[in-house]
């Protein structure tokens, strides 16, 4: 539908033209922008974006991946579990801990099933005992939301969700509070933005004087993006590229949903740390849905491997051959950090597409 | 987080389900988030739900927009 | 591209039967270390012009719109035995049985081979049967040994392929996997995506009559970008595949969206690769005549420009089409 229109190859190069002349006018100044969403780095990887940009536009990817930023010790706290389905999205069965990942698991006897929906979770749980490995941020979280209520509708003994649900606009504040990142504008994610709107970008330009562009994923899409974040360097502000999508107020129904399910908390992000206010937990009259109580689960930090230097790269500090592990003992087959675990994690992008 | 597709809305049922068309298959999704959804809107759909409608409107507005910029 | 096998590597795991680089790390590291294999081919040759394949079936679900485990043990390693452009003409098939199968499925199951068999010309000559505990194997697995006859003055090679060289697939690309995936996945997609299963010995005799068929390889496992790596890796040659050319079905495209997946790295049940001499223009509408040969297209070409394999995507840029460690997962992200 449309997607045509978006994969115009003269509009894109008029678009790639204007891209060049806006950077040309910042004489050879180096921008950095980052874009915050797992599908960004897998479309800009697809369609080679990067080879049709000048090179002093510098695209880094952030924590917008939520494999990447999901702690291994979570892994290891779901392969303890004995008699439980566990049912998770196909993102983190390679995800490593520290015994190995959910699909050496199974092929140790676990149970672990992959789901395309959290509701299909909801039919497991009508036979055996069940828990959602609830990964996501705001664009999957309303779903997990209201699977948590159709259990309660129905009744289910045998459901919980295991709640790692994260929020962006936390995480990209905190990245701004580090000086280094050093970054000019960001490409913001265009369907987590379909559920919380433009209002929760604003922060960005009035507190920290930087834009972003709510972006599409088609590949006009991500090139307007890119220009109108260098058009919009003197005065950064929150842009909609993805108004056929994404409503200025986002989606109040998922909003509702979300706030009626799930309260605040501090969350652990692989390779940031603790953030405050980044997290959701299930709310008192829902705790029987709630995995960490039912089996006393705990999220805890692991120690990185002493050269992983994903931290770095989740905050845009550096790219992937900037690490002395990348393609080397870091690899898409034996991942050692964050970055390479995804598939869309911003090594594995690079590896993959970029070498 | 982010990979979603859009979808045909062909047919509302009961309990806030739907069948959408994602391009010659159909698929139930739900609606739940989506209450003024019509059959014959297009919907953005991730992990089985309908996220938002599509605005067509939107979409050719931004490309005629483009076109017109680039036309002078 | 190196593969590293670390101390952790004690167990199988399911992307060892992946395909790709996994699989081939083993066979390599494991197998042929100790085997010393003439060659990595879908069917090797030995004396008299005989070729010779074996290939397990273990697909999950047993019956799928468009076949069936039965169907796929002889259609594939018929397949197996054409690319090196033999005739195919007797299989030997295994079959390992869990206590409490019934009977009357493994009748269709069998009804299903015969049918196949026929389809492809071939004779079913021997076998055998094992059982074991209920809980030991899912169901029935098969195991099939091919014996095909390479005529006078057929040699097809990869050493043949030359800069400038065409490749053609048969059809649309990723049908058995969607197939395989809306089963086992219960997406419910509708209608159910059909496996692309088919013999493909009148295809191969088809390209073998314009002259200018260099290699074929049975994209089965890992799918055409993975054959595709698999070829060029020893020849220090380029392929630069055309993305606007792929052929690939609606259902195949809404699925691969859901899911996060990409044609090019999923399993086909009746698609090859062929690698052709330059021209043969003609050849797609003969193709396009056969039952198997619908949609075929040329989708790349042999080049010095690059090294290894590219895709020239739908907008003009080129990317790496690299070889995967593994099946590629289903993401929400």
């Amino acid at each position: 539908m449309r997607m045509k229109e978006f994969q115009d190859t003269s509009l894109i190069r008029q678009v790639t033209s204007s891209i060049h002349q806006a950077a040309e006018k910042l004489n050879g100044k180096p921008v950095k922008f980052m874009e915050v969403c797992g599908s960004h780095t897998m479309a800009i990887g697809h369609w080679g974006i990067r080879k049709l940009i000048p090179e002093t536009i510098k695209l880094i990817s952030g924590p917008g991946c939520p494999v990447c930023v999901t702690p291994s010790s979570v892994i290891d706290e779901l392969i303890r579990l004995k008699g439980v389905t566990i049912a998770t999205f196909g993102d983190l069965l390679r995800v490593p801990g520290s015994l190995g990942n959910l699909e050496e698991a199974r092929a140790r006897g676990a149970r672990v099933e992959t789901i395309y929906s959290p509701l299909e979770a909801l039919k497991l749980a009508e036979k055996e005992e069940t828990i959602l490995v609830g990964i996501g941020f705001e664009t999957t979280i309303p779903g997990i939301a209201h699977t948590i209520l159709e259990a309660q509708r129905r009744k289910l003994k045998y459901f919980s969700v295991f709640c790692l649900a994260k929020l962006i606009p936390p995480a990209l504040e905190a990245l701004l509070r580090d000086d280094q990142a050093a970054i000019n504008g960001f490409i913001l994610p265009g369907h987590v933005s379909v559920i919380i709107g433009l209002k929760a970008y604003t922060f960005l330009s009035e507190r920290f004087r930087i834009g972003g562009v709510v972006t599409g994923f088609e590949p006009l899409d991500i090139l307007l993006g890119i220009l109108r974040l260098l058009e919009q360097l003197p005065n950064p502000e929150i842009i909609n590229e993805y108004s056929r999508v994404v409503k200025p107020q986002g989606n109040e129904e998922a909003q509702k949903m979300i706030k009626k399910v799930f309260g605040v908390s501090p969350a652990l992000w692989r390779g940031l740390g603790w953030l405050p206010d980044s997290g959701l937990v299930i709310r008192g009259e829902y705790e029987e849905y709630d995995a960490q109580k039912r089996y006393n689960l705990r999220v805890r930090e692991t120690e990185p491997h002493p050269e992983c230097l994903c931290g770095e790269m989740l905050r845009g500090r550096i790219k992937a051959t900037d690490c002395p592990l990348f393609a080397k003992t870091c690899t898409p087959v034996h991942p050692v950090g964050p970055c390479m675990v995804s598939s869309e994690g911003s090594c594995a992008a690079h590896y993959k597409y970029e070498r | 987080m982010c990979l979603a597709i859009p979808g045909k809305l062909l047919k509302i049922n009961e309990k806030e389900m739907g069948i959408v068309d994602l391009g010659g298959v159909k698929k139930e999704i739900s609606l739940a988030f989506l209450p003024a959804a019509k059959e014959g809107d297009w919907i953005i759909i991730h992990t089985g739900f309908g996220l938002e409608i599509i605005s067509e409107k939107d979409a050719l507005e931004t490309i005629e927009l483009l076109q017109q910029a680039y036309s002078k | 591209m190196q593969l590293i096998i670390s101390m952790k590597d004690d167990i199988i795991t399911m992307g060892h039967g992946s395909g790709a680089g996994l699989t081939q790390q083993l066979i390599r590291e494991v197998f042929d270390s100790e085997f010393q294999l003439p060659s990595y081919e879908d069917s090797i040759q030995i004396e008299h012009r005989t070729v010779v394949t074996t290939d397990a079936y273990v697909v999950k679900p047993l019956f799928f719109p468009g076949g069936d485990i039965g169907r796929l043990s002889v259609t594939g390693t018929v397949n197996d035995l054409c690319m090196s452009g033999g005739r195919p003409a007797y299989i030997m098939a295994s079959f390992i049985l869990e206590e409490g199968f019934k009977i009357a499925l493994l009748q269709k199951i069998v009804n299903s081979m015969q049918k196949a068999a026929e389809e492809a010309g071939i004779r079913i000559i021997a076998g055998d049967t094992k059982v074991v505990e209920r809980g030991k194997c899912d169901g029935i697995y098969i195991t099939t040994s091919g014996i095909g006859f390479l005529p006078a003055g057929v040699e097809l090679s990869a050493k043949m392929i030359r800069v400038g060289d065409r490749i053609l697939v048969n059809g649309t690309i990723g049908d058995h996997s969607v197939a395989i995936m809306n089963a086992r996945q219960n997406l419910e997609l509708e209608p159910a995506p059909v496996s692309d299963s088919a013999p493909l010995h009148e295809i191969i005799q088809i390209l073998l009559g314009t002259g200018g068929l260099r290699y074929a390889r049975d994209a089965t496992r890992g799918g055409v970008a993975t054959i595709l790596n698999e070829v060029i890796s020893e020849k220090g040659l380029g392929i630069i595949i055309d993305e606007k050319s792929l052929p690939v079905k609606e259902a195949t495209t809404a699925l691969c969206g859901l899911l996060g997946l990409d044609p090019l790295y999923l399993a086909n049940e009746g698609k090859l690769i062929a690698f052709l001499s330059p021209g043969n223009d003609d050849l797609l509408e003969d193709l396009n005549k056969h039952k198997y040969g619908k949609g075929s297209a040329f989708i790349g070409e042999v080049t010095e420009e690059v090294q290894g394999v590219y895709l020239r995507t739908a907008i003009g840029t080129l990317r790496p089409l690299l070889l995967l460690a593994s099946d590629p997962l289903p993401r929400i992200c």
